[in-house]
């Protein structure tokens, strides 16, 4: 914070060699200032000069206080609007784009296992996800500026899609037809899909959640400005209630006493505000949005899993790792497992109450129920029989499809609690900075009023 | 009253101060403003990509001649009868030779019949097959490595491949042939390939043709056998190459002419060009080096399977699309 420099010095220099120091500025800027100060240089000379000098400085003092508080604070209510209304929205919305892309590459392949005559739900889930990213891009991008690393994302997710919807039609057609030329097109749509869709989706994630994080520290780093020239005003209002009462012995000063009411006041309110927004949005990221991050990668395992489960079947497990030694697609289901056990139990000691608990431990349950049932199909499907090994991946009846879909129905409870709390929290967070600028200022102008008049008090006694 | 004037000047410059103050706070404050966009560039490393050798002639004019047939036992085909299943390599698709009927999910063809009728010779089962469909350039890998025990894949016996597989006598004669869109320019395997993209399977016959003489024809990927690869020019089956026809992103296929009728046979549009196939290329059933055993009992299969079999499988499977061949290659057998 700086100030005008003739307020700082005019008041320490005066008394010893005011009317020796030479006039500062040439004659061709002696204007307002050069007069100003001269006026200061004469006014300081005498105790009632002096006086409206301290009384300037002090108002001065205060008014800045309520200023820098008003300003700081507004600032950072609106970094905490962003994280709530804003970025962290944004930030879920490209998580379920992620997912909801690489739900539609399973919905398809799945349709694709099941035959000629795609089922209903495998169609019908397939088009919900592409309808779900569509309309999901659009409000990112509505929110995005163009040029970012985002708003680049969102045009190659804007470009890509069509194109990808356009293959998987023409292999439905091809499938139809009963051509083999169909399953090279879903290769080809795979192909797409994890090569350009995928990764675009994860940046955008990722740049999502940075500006999320980003608003976050934003919202709660410490308004040092707004106390420093709190800490300030109050030390000069103290200085000069001592400086009265050795002067004139009288103990209190009224106007001068109600400026350090007002100025401790608000300097309590920031601190004390500012250490609850603090709070509750360190609360709001350490619950839930660390939460909804461990659940949200739980989630996108769960269907990368899924995902290449279907392959295995699909490419009837002979794509070998790049050793030539194990099926791949089945290494990918393992190691897809493993992390979305890993982030279960990361989730699991993550969870704060029972409402959180209860569809991660569900979720729990329906993944070892799903390793069991593919530990199964995987035998009958090494035991030459094609058909079981499908029925027991696609099939209506424990088949570890349906596990899937009990380990997503409960990720996503799960996730609409974290989120839930993560609002209520950042929310909060929000609320706790209210009504800080418009009281800081308001209290700052009594305040400085107050040390006006109080001065003024001491000022009449020379008249 | 000119003291209160003076004074009210007074609070008026404060009031120009504090609003100085609130000024440099202001602009002091202001540029903690959102901004700043991270940038995550990809970085592919370019290495070029190895080229495959090329099949050399030290002193190999015949590879498709094999092992005399024999019905004996060995301990490969015992390991195939104590498990009751015969694991084959296959494609799903080959549109006729070996591909995945999207109506019934089942593989279907002309190799899949052969691996049936191998299968029933040595197991009394035609069903007792277990089908591991596999890339092309996965044949020789699965093979050497266990994952299946023969390969029934449109496979051609060259002399670069029998130092590697062991291969039964011959079951069709093929070459390659280029594929091409009607109204193309291409008018077969001449320059008329120049500065245009041809499309090839990865670790096929065809690719190996290119490799010698392309006519300036580009038939590489970038990053081909590297994490990158675009997988645009060289793909891991023939088919793939028919999508990248129809999208536009090649000019031309290279491939046999009996997976080329195949895929013309699912697109009207494309034709085969040049009227006859550019070599002469012979398919074999394979199998890992030094399995004797098994390629023997697969050539007594072979030997049964000329005499009616054969044509009532290429009647039913290839004779819509390769008409006008009356039978089977004559085997070839070696001294030993």
């Amino acid at each position: 914070m700086t100030y005008p420099p003739t307020v700082r010095t005019a008041p320490q220099s005066a008394p010893t060699h005011a009317p020796a120091q030479p006039p500062a500025a040439p004659p061709a800027h002696r204007g307002v200032w050069a007069v100003g100060k001269e006026r200061l240089r004469t006014a300081a000379t005498t105790e009632p000069g002096r006086l409206q000098i301290i009384g300037a400085v002090l108002a001065v003092l205060v008014v800045a206080f309520g200023a820098v508080t008003a300003f700081e604070i507004s600032d950072r209510a609106s970094a905490a609007d962003d994280v709530v209304s804003r970025s962290q929205p944004l930030s879920a919305d490209a998580a379920s784009i992620y997912r909801s892309l690489a739900d539609a590459d399973t919905a398809a392949s799945s349709g694709f296992l099941a035959g000629a005559e795609e089922p209903r739900a495998a169609r019908e889930r397939y088009q919900k996800d592409i309808a779900l990213a569509s309309r999901l891009l659009v409000k990112a991008a509505a929110n995005t500026d163009g040029s970012s690393e985002s708003g680049r994302q969102i045009a190659a997710l804007n470009e890509q899609l069509p194109r990808y919807t356009g293959v998987i039609e023409t292999a439905r057609a091809y499938n139809r037809q009963g051509l083999p030329l169909g399953g090279a097109y879903l290769r080809f749509a795979n192909g797409q899909m994890t090569r350009d869709l995928l990764p675009a989706a994860q940046k955008l994630y990722d740049a999502e959640t940075a500006r999320l994080e980003r608003d976050d520290d934003h919202a709660r780093f410490w308004p040092v400005s707004s106390l420093a020239v709190g800490v300030a005003a109050l030390a000069a209002l103290v200085w000069m209630q001592r400086r009265n009462y050795l002067r004139t012995n009288r103990v209190f000063n009224h106007g001068l006493l109600a400026a350090t009411a007002a100025a401790t006041v608000v300097l309590l309110w920031l601190a004390v505000g500012h250490t609850v927004a603090r709070a509750e949005l360190n609360a709001a990221e350490a619950h839930g949005q660390k939460s909804l991050k461990v659940l949200n990668d739980a989630r996108i395992s769960s269907l990368k899993a899924r995902a290449n489960e279907n392959l295995t079947l699909v490419a009837r497990g002979a794509v070998l790792t790049d050793d030539g030694k194990s099926d791949k697609y089945e290494t990918d289901y393992t190691s897809g497992m493993k992390k979305l056990g890993d982030r279960l139990s990361e989730a699991r000691s993550l969870a704060d109450d029972k409402e959180g608990l209860g569809p991660v431990e569900s979720a729990v349950k329906g993944v070892s129920e799903w390793k069991v049932r593919h530990a199964s199909a995987s035998t009958t499907d090494k035991a030459g029989d094609y058909e079981g090994a499908l029925a027991k991946v696609i099939g209506p009846k424990a088949s570890t499809g349906q596990s899937f879909d009990q380990v997503d129905d409960a990720l996503a409870t799960a996730l609409a609690h974290e989120q839930r709390e993560f609002t209520h929290a950042a929310e909060d967070g929000r609320g706790a900075l209210t009504g800080l600028p418009v009281g800081a200022a308001l209290l700052a102008v009594l305040g400085a009023a107050g040390a006006v008049l109080g001065i003024n008090r001491r000022l009449s006694e020379y008249r | 009253m000119t003291d209160l004037k003076a004074r009210f000047r007074g609070w008026g410059g404060v009031a120009g101060m504090a609003a100085a103050c609130a000024l440099t706070a202001a602009v002091t404050l202001l540029p903690l403003s959102h901004g700043g966009a991270d940038d995550l560039g990809s970085g592919a490393d370019g290495r070029s990509a190895a080229s495959a050798t090329p099949a050399k002639d030290d002193g190999c004019t015949e590879p498709e001649r094999s092992l005399s047939p024999s019905a004996a036992n060995g301990p490969n085909i015992d390991a195939i009868v104590a498990r009751g299943k015969l694991i084959v390599g296959v494609d799903q698709n080959s549109y006729r030779w070996g591909y995945r009927n999207p109506a019934t999910g089942g593989l279907e063809g002309f190799d899949i019949d052969l691996a049936r009728a191998i299968a029933q010779d040595i197991l009394g089962e035609p069903d007792a097959v277990i089908f591991r469909a596999i890339p092309t350039n996965q044949r020789i890998p699965a093979l050497n490595n266990g994952t299946v025990d023969i390969v029934v894949r449109t496979m051609t016996i060259n002399c670069a491949r029998i130092k590697q597989v062991a291969f039964s006598t011959a079951y069709f004669q093929a070459g390659q042939q280029v594929l091409a869109s009607e109204g193309s320019s291409i008018t077969g395997y001449d320059k008329s390939l120049a500065g245009k993209k041809v499309c090839t399977a990865e670790g096929s016959t065809a690719y190996d043709a290119l490799e010698k003489n392309s006519f300036g024809a580009t038939f590489k990927d970038k990053h081909d056998g590297q994490p990158g690869d675009e997988d645009v020019l060289t793909v891991s089956n023939q088919l793939d190459c028919l999508v990248r026809l129809q999208l536009g992103l090649v000019d031309a296929i290279v491939t046999d002419n009996a997976l080329a009728a195949g895929q013309a046979a699912q697109d009207p549009a494309v034709e085969l060009k040049g009227g006859k196939p550019f070599t002469t290329e012979y398919y074999g059933v394979a199998t890992k080096l030094g399995k004797t055993d098994l390629v023997r009992r697969v050539n007594k299969v072979l030997d049964e399977y000329r005499k009616g079999a054969w044509t009532k499988a290429y009647n039913k499977w290839l004779v819509a699309d390769l008409p006008g061949i009356t039978g089977p290659p004559a085997p070839k057998y070696s001294a030993g």
